[in-house]
């Protein structure tokens, strides 16, 4: 199978296309079909990912299952998978029937919402699959779309507002970086990631409006690419578009947001920041420290009073996301390993406890804190469940989250003890928020009225959860699983960051 | 002598002598023969698109040198052909409900190809302008179409006021150019200008005919007679408006700067890199509080020659390129828009506000799916065509080193987003309204269809249209 990686990729579209073409009429059974088709495409793509997974060798830091075709003048259709991306891709797979799955009681444009679902999936494993800058981008952009429609046309009541920020801000945020990639293109006269990582950016200073930047080009283009990443990761201060996305958001479009969307930022900074500007990201590393250690310990703060749970959830997001990019500028292979371990985790982990949110938004219609209280009483399953995913948020041994915080930490504490020092703080506010949450919901006294008839959660629910419930202990308790995975990219990555590192280091110190 | 000159302005003569024969069909026939003559003009023109789109290569000269046709004529008239037949054929059926059906329109219309023509292959100022004035003038008339309406008389008499200070802009350019450099031959001007510093009244020559050339691209700050005329005149006169003239004036204005101003391009660089700019930023935030969706696809326009301005402002055979492949895109794309737009109607009355288009994509799903395409494709989201478009210009202009341009460009595209954003969202997650009604025809639909359909199968190669608008854009620098 020479083009394995663009059948996974592309299976979903095919998927739409199909769905699209054959399927007619609104009525249920209609609805059905396209359900089920939704549900076995996203299975068969899971599936074919598998292959990719089983023929993967982790030993070999280079890409593999590369394809490479001519495209428009000068660019490149070129897709691989190295140790970095390959998780991604399965994330990305492995969650998609479930996002399927928690979308059996829609009801509303049932064939529109299951291709805008598809189509989102082949842009989310495009985007992780190409090598080539513009393939990257298009991938990268395009997710746009479909998203844009889920917050659009599903979204609770202030969905207009929260799509179009949504659209704008992230849209803002990466014509910077097609710009830079413009002329990284023109600079080394190819598109073709592979080569990229390898080729050496001017760093010499420049001055630009008569300010001399420090790490000159590679430093403007990071910014630029920072740009982009930093929205979509979402860091502080450029985090806003996050909350009202996500409350705002469909259940299973909370859940691709969180779990894989968000994920993008930091897979671009460990393809594309770290390999191919190593001196701009040395430069820009101190400004990063901050930022995440204030979107750890500011947005940990601001989730403490929310009361929306899926605000709640979603400005834990932000925190958790300021543990990857704070691991990524460690440069070390505690803080890399920790990082892509900890984007994976907080897939499962964060999709998991939208999810249920969705459960009891389903029975009740509300998402605020206040209108629950007591549900262990009607239903303890619920509660279990809720419970493994909190501790999981928290970061208790045992659960993945743990090996991702911990990890991120060591590595940051050998760079730079303060960072790790008020990082460290993020943990114990994660546990005050998530387990107050906990509490306010589950515990208690059951007596509001309208929860009296409240049921537990259902097969369907159950065998939801049941494959993330896994992946959370599984993980927590045998790390190793993805460690020996990204391990040797990872620390080709980080080798080659260390000698730019060493070589600039005379550089920089003259200036 | 004769004959070898006429083998090359035979697509002109031929499409010249058309218009006139049809003319005295239309006058002298006993029935009313507009809808035959519209059909007939349409086909003349696709057939005159095809004609001159398999013409052999190669760069040929006519009248001394006045008169060229090379790839890149080929390519802009191929365009323009196109757009005119498209802008006819779907006019029937809008001017048939309206009343205004008249033998007059496309012969008007193949005059003004004509016109089109004519710019795109002049080497000659007053080649030029007596192209750019016939279409000029057959588009004054057709502007005022409809007698009858206030607003279209006016925005036909706006058209023509501010047209004709264009054209005394441009004439007074063109004469202080003849009385500098000694000839009105572009090929005799570059030697003028040499490698010194040129002249100065050279300089104010070029500094008048670029202004003449921004009113007729409708290029901020010279673009006050777009919204008005595109809201006045009826919907198809927009439509051709829209597509048509546009490609023509930016190509003659290409060939203008390269051909006869080549030697100065660091002059004329500073001048489109500031009407590019206004312009994509004028169009992407005056269209924001726009509720009519004629005003709307005018400033959208504007925006849109912003961008392929970019490809011109950088002065190299990547930018010509690009403003061809721009060009290319957008008037597909305004095909597209407009194949829509011509069917909004309530009760059998055209509307334009884009209220109406309040969920319609509950009223008719396919429609909305494709204009929403064509938004997108028109905010430049990728993996739509209309994303290449501006691509392309951007490499150009990041080549040459214009990067404060290409910045510019990209973040007036997000304000420009925005507005497409809006009617996709009207349509899909909008109030729901009593707003549009009625059947689209066959012939619209496969318009509409088709158009956005290249946006999304664009992406695999782009039909092709890179290699060869690179061909034609090479030709301009033999």
């Amino acid at each position: 199978m020479d083009n394995l990686l663009s059948l996974v990729t592309f299976l979903p579209l095919i998927g739409a296309v199909v769905l699209l073409a054959f399927l007619r009429g609104e009525d249920a059974m209609a609805q059905k079909n396209a359900k089920l088709l939704a549900l076995f495409t996203t299975s068969a793509t899971f599936v074919l990912s598998l292959f990719v997974l089983a023929g993967f060798d982790p030993a070999d830091t280079g890409f593999q299952f590369v394809e490479e075709r001519p495209w428009l003048g000068g660019l490149t259709y070129k897709m691989g998978v190295d140790g970095v991306s390959i998780l991604f891709v399965m994330l990305t797979t492995f969650l998609m029937p479930i996002v399927i799955g928690a979308s059996w009681e829609v009801t509303d444009r049932v064939k529109e919402y299951m291709v805008a679902f598809l189509v989102l999936e082949t842009l989310m494993i495009g985007v992780f699959t190409a090598l080539d800058l513009v393939l990257f981008y298009l991938f990268f952009e395009a997710g746009l779309i479909p998203m844009f429609l889920i917050i659009g046309i599903w979204g609770g009541k202030e969905r207009i507002y929260a799509s179009f920020k949504f659209f704008l801000y992230t849209f803002l945020g990466s014509v910077l970086m097609l710009v830079a990639m413009i002329a990284m293109w023109m600079q080394a006269g190819t598109s073709d990631i592979p080569t990229l990582m390898a080729y050496d950016f001017a760093s010499d200073p420049i001055a630009v409006l008569g300010i001399t930047v420090v790490g000159g080009v590679q430093t403007l283009l990071f910014l630029a690419f920072f740009a982009s990443f930093a929205v979509k990761m979402p860091m502080w201060p450029v985090h806003t578009w996050l909350p009202d996305a996500h409350v705002q958001a469909p259940t299973a479009g909370s859940v691709v947001l969180a779990a894989i969307l968000l994920k993008m930022g930091g897979y671009g900074f460990l393809r594309f920041s770290l390999p191919m500007f190593p001196v701009g990201s040395l430069v820009m590393q101190d400004f990063v420290f901050l930022l995440s250690v204030v979107a750890i310990v500011y947005t940990s703060l601001v989730a403490l009073v929310q009361e929306d749970m899926k605000k709640l959830i979603a400005y834990s997001s932000v925190a958790h996301m300021g543990f990857v990019t704070m691991g990524i500028f460690a440069f070390n292979q505690q803080g890399l390993d920790g990082a892509i371990f900890q984007m994976l985790s907080h897939g499962f982990i964060s999709g998991a406890l939208f999810l249920i949110v969705g459960v009891i938004y389903d029975r009740m219609h509300t998402r605020d804190i206040e209108a629950y209280g007591g549900l262990v009483v009607r239903m303890p399953v619920y509660a279990l469940v809720f419970m493994l995913f909190t501790m999981g948020n928290v970061g208790l041994p045992g659960t993945s989250g743990f090996v991702g915080e911990f990890l991120t930490l060591a590595g940051v504490f050998q760079v730079n003890t303060w960072v790790a020092f008020f990082a460290a703080f993020g943990v114990i506010l994660s546990a005050a928020y998530a387990l107050w949450l906990y509490r306010r919901v589950v515990f208690g006294d059951l007596i509001k009225g309208s929860l009296k008839t409240i049921g537990d959660m259902t097969a369907r629910e159950r065998l939801l959860f049941a494959p993330l419930v896994a992946a959370t202990l599984i993980l927590g308790v045998y790390p190793a699983l993805i460690l020996d995975v990204i391990g040797p990219s990872v620390a080709a990555l980080v080798e080659s960051q260390q000698s730019a590192m060493a070589a600039s280091a005379a550089v920089l110190a003259s200036n | 002598m004769i004959a070898s000159n006429l083998a090359v302005v035979a697509p002109e003569a031929v499409l010249a002598v058309v218009a006139m024969a049809f003319l005295m069909w239309g006058a002298f026939s006993a029935r009313d023969a507009s809808g035959p003559i519209l059909w007939a003009s349409a086909v003349v023109l696709a057939l005159a698109g095809l004609w001159v789109g398999f013409q052999p290569e190669g760069t040929r000269f006519a009248f001394d040198g006045s008169f060229v046709s090379d790839g890149f004529a080929r390519f802009a008239k191929v365009l323009i052909l196109f757009g005119a037949a498209a802008a006819l054929a779907l006019s029937h059926d809008y001017l048939q409900r309206t009343g205004l059906l008249k033998f007059e329109y496309p012969v008007l219309i193949l005059l003004s190809s004509v016109g089109m023509m004519t710019m795109v292959s002049a080497r000659d100022l007053i080649v030029l302008y007596m192209g750019l004035e016939l279409q000029s003038l057959a588009a004054y008339v057709i502007a005022a179409f409809r007698r009858d309406s206030l607003r279209s008389t006016e925005a036909g008499l706006k058209y023509f006021v501010l047209g004709a200070l264009s054209s005394g802009l441009l004439l007074y350019g063109a004469s202080l150019t003849y009385g500098y450099a000694g000839t009105t031959a572009f090929a005799g001007i570059g030697p003028v200008i040499g490698d010194g510093p040129m002249p100065l009244g050279l300089l104010f020559g070029l500094v008048f005919l670029a202004a003449g050339m921004a009113f007729k691209i409708s290029a901020a700050p010279f673009h006050m007679w777009t919204p008005d005329v595109y809201e006045g005149s009826p919907t198809p006169v927009t439509l051709f408006f829209a597509t048509a003239p546009k490609v023509a004036a930016a190509a003659m204005f290409a060939r203008l700067l390269f051909d006869a101003f080549g030697a100065a391009i660091p002059d004329w660089q500073q001048i489109l890199v500031f009407l590019s700019i206004a312009s994509m930023f004028l169009g992407a935030v005056a269209a924001i509080g726009q509720r009519n969706i004629k005003r709307l696809m005018a400033y959208s326009s504007i925006n849109h020659m912003g961008f392929a301005l970019m490809g011109l402002a950088a002065g190299t055979e990547a930018g010509a390129q690009a403003l061809l492949i721009y060009l290319a895109i957008y008037v597909v794309m305004n095909v597209g828009t407009f194949a829509f737009i011509l069917n909004m109607r309530k009760d059998g009355k055209p509307v334009t506000d884009i209220g109406s288009l309040g969920l319609y994509s509950q009223v008719a799903p396919a429609r909305a799916a494709a204009l929403a395409v064509l938004m997108f494709s028109m905010a430049g989201v990728p993996p739509l065509v209309g994303f290449f478009g501006k691509f392309y210009v951007l490499v150009a202009a990041i080549d040459a080193g214009l990067f404060w341009l290409a910045v510019a460009g990209v973040i007036a595209s997000v304000i420009a987003a925005y507005y497409y954003l809006r009617i996709v969202y009207l349509m899909y997650f909008g109030e729901a309204v009593e707003g549009l009604d009625g059947p689209m025809p066959g012939l619209h639909w496969v318009f509409l269809g088709a158009s956005a359909a290249a946006m999304v199968l664009g992406v695999v190669n782009l039909f092709g249209v890179e290699t060869i608008a690179a061909a034609a854009a090479a030709t301009l620098f033999q």
